[in-house]
């Protein structure tokens, strides 16, 4: 069954078409919405295709690690949720769930996106604390880039809450206008290779047939930040250098879309 | 203590702005959003569908299987910790026994229907809105059910008899808090919890007035229904 669809996909790749019509290296229309959820500090939705993830950012307090007594804390985490895709099972993250909250995650810590040492309120006793969760909606495919962009999202629309006299954020009172202290705007690109094919943006049912893909995290000055090869076929380093140009190319795309 | 003013300038018996979209994520088989007030929970269905693990089959019919889970940074406060709480438990039993008085699984031997809800922003009223959500997405789904079901919290604040509460109220000191759902054809009552004090006459009042209240709820789940069936025979 799968070599049959990955025959009729090839053979439609060869001739510049995808299931749903688009070319090869095309995104669906992509859209973000800011500020989706007032309980959380920034929030966002993003929507590619029919792809739909949410992205909450809360702000704490903490205490820094002894290691790093200078540098805030910075969590991504991902949910799966079962609402999004009848083949997620409630629970605690799964391999997927991991791999995509890790690889938001590097993409936005490499690239210095977030400036950790601004995050301090009193060194050594008192940091920032910033929690990114990113929550599946309905999966049509490509939550990978989906994700990354709603993080993003999310953490552009984040204003910092008060504190109390105890460095204890202070839930009753509104939120400052101050923004997280954001250096850089990271997109991520996930290219896929089956046969001797590449294409981006997948759907679910052409996710089935991956054979090797490179989700690749590029800041807006064209350096590389993350990059994580997933499937289960090598790569040669041809097909890296193609892939990393064609995600290269692409990102622009996404960026543009947070507006 | 007197309840002059409702802390958001609502009418005592005024909901919160309703808004109601049947359809809205197209994976599942039925789905829904509901919004009240600054509370919005969405509701995925799947199934009738095989049941795991095995030994929760039932032989002579199917069963509904809720999970309510609130988004990590959906609450009032702190980042709420993803995963069950003793809370969403005792949730899904309630939304279980609140929803199944309407369905007829008979039909369905050893499997599931699966209702997800999930809310991305809360200010009280949760388990009222995933209800209200929930039997918008088992109609959605095309599940034979025998009426609709509409939740909205009564309560007390101070003196007053008030409806749909919002975080404020809800955590008030002096008051009460009575989710209810209502069956809006029969009006039987299929959801009923209450913590905080009130005595026996307001609780009636309150009840009462929930009923009503359901009426308003029952009409926006109904324009819901029939806007998804209009774009999809477009």
């Amino acid at each position: 069954m799968i070599s049959e669809q990955k025959a009729h996909l090839l053979k439609a790749l060869s001739k510049e078409m995808r299931y749903d019509g688009r070319k090869a290296l095309e995104f669906r229309p992509i859209s973000v919405e800011y500020g989706i959820s007032a309980s959380a500090e920034g929030s966002s939705r993003v929507r590619i295709g029919g792809t739909e993830v949410i992205a909450g950012v809360k702000i704490e307090t903490g205490t820094p690690y002894p290691d790093t007594p200078d540098q805030g804390n910075l969590m991504v985490n991902a949910e799966l949720l079962p609402l999004s895709n009848p083949k997620y099972e409630s629970g605690p993250p799964g391999e997927k769930a991991t791999e995509l909250a890790r690889v938001v995650d590097r993409g936005i810590r490499e690239s210095k996106c977030i400036d950790v040492k601004k995050l301090v309120v009193k060194s050594g006793e008192h940091v920032w604390s910033v929690n990114i969760d990113i929550c599946s909606i309905n999966d049509e495919g490509n939550l990978q880039d989906a994700s990354m962009l709603a993080a993003i999202a999310a953490l552009k629309d984040a204003r910092m809450p008060k504190l109390t006299d105890k460095f204890e954020v202070d839930y009753d009172s509104e939120k400052t206008k101050d923004k997280l202290p954001l250096a850089r705007t990271p997109v991520e690109v996930t290219v896929i290779k089956v046969g001797d094919q590449f294409f981006v943006d997948p759907l679910i049912d052409e996710e089935e047939l991956i054979e090797a893909r490179l989700t690749v995290a590029i800041t807006e000055k064209g350096t590389i930040c993350a990059l994580q090869k997933g499937g289960e076929l090598p790569l040669s380093t041809e097909d890296l250098d193609k892939m990393i140009s064609i995600a290269q190319k692409l990102a622009p795309t996404l960026r543009n879309a947070l507006g | 203590m007197t309840y002059a003013k409702r802390f958001d300038g609502r009418g005592f018996e005024e909901l919160r702005p309703m808004t109601a979209k049947v359809g809205v994520i197209h994976r599942a088989d039925g789905s829904a959003m509901f919004q009240t007030g600054k509370t919005i929970a969405y509701a995925a269905v799947y199934g009738p569908r095989d049941l795991h693990p095995k030994f929760m089959q039932n032989p002579s019919t199917g069963i509904l299987r809720i999970n309510y889970n609130m988004m990590p940074f959906s609450g009032h406060g702190e980042r709420v910790r993803p995963g069950g709480s003793r809370r969403s438990k005792e949730i899904n039993m309630v939304m279980q026994n609140a929803l199944l008085p309407v369905l007829n699984l008979k039909d369905y031997p050893n499997a599931v229907v699966d209702v997800f809800v999930e809310l991305p922003q809360t200010d009280a009223g949760t388990r009222c809105a995933a209800i209200t959500a929930a039997a918008m997405a088992l109609a959605d789904a095309g599940i034979e059910m025998k009426d609709l079901v509409c939740a909205v919290a009564a309560g007390r604040v101070e003196d007053k008899v008030v409806l749909d509460l919002n975080y404020l109220e809800d955590s008030h000191e002096d008051g009460a808090d009575i989710p209810v759902a209502i069956l809006p054809n029969s009006g039987k009552v299929t959801l009923l919890q209450m913590d905080g004090e009130i005595s026996p006459e307001m609780l009636k009042e309150a009840v009462t007035k929930a009923k009503t209240a359901c009426k308003k709820i029952y009409e926006v789940q109904k324009e819901a229904l029939k806007a998804r069936f209009a774009t999809r025979s477009a």
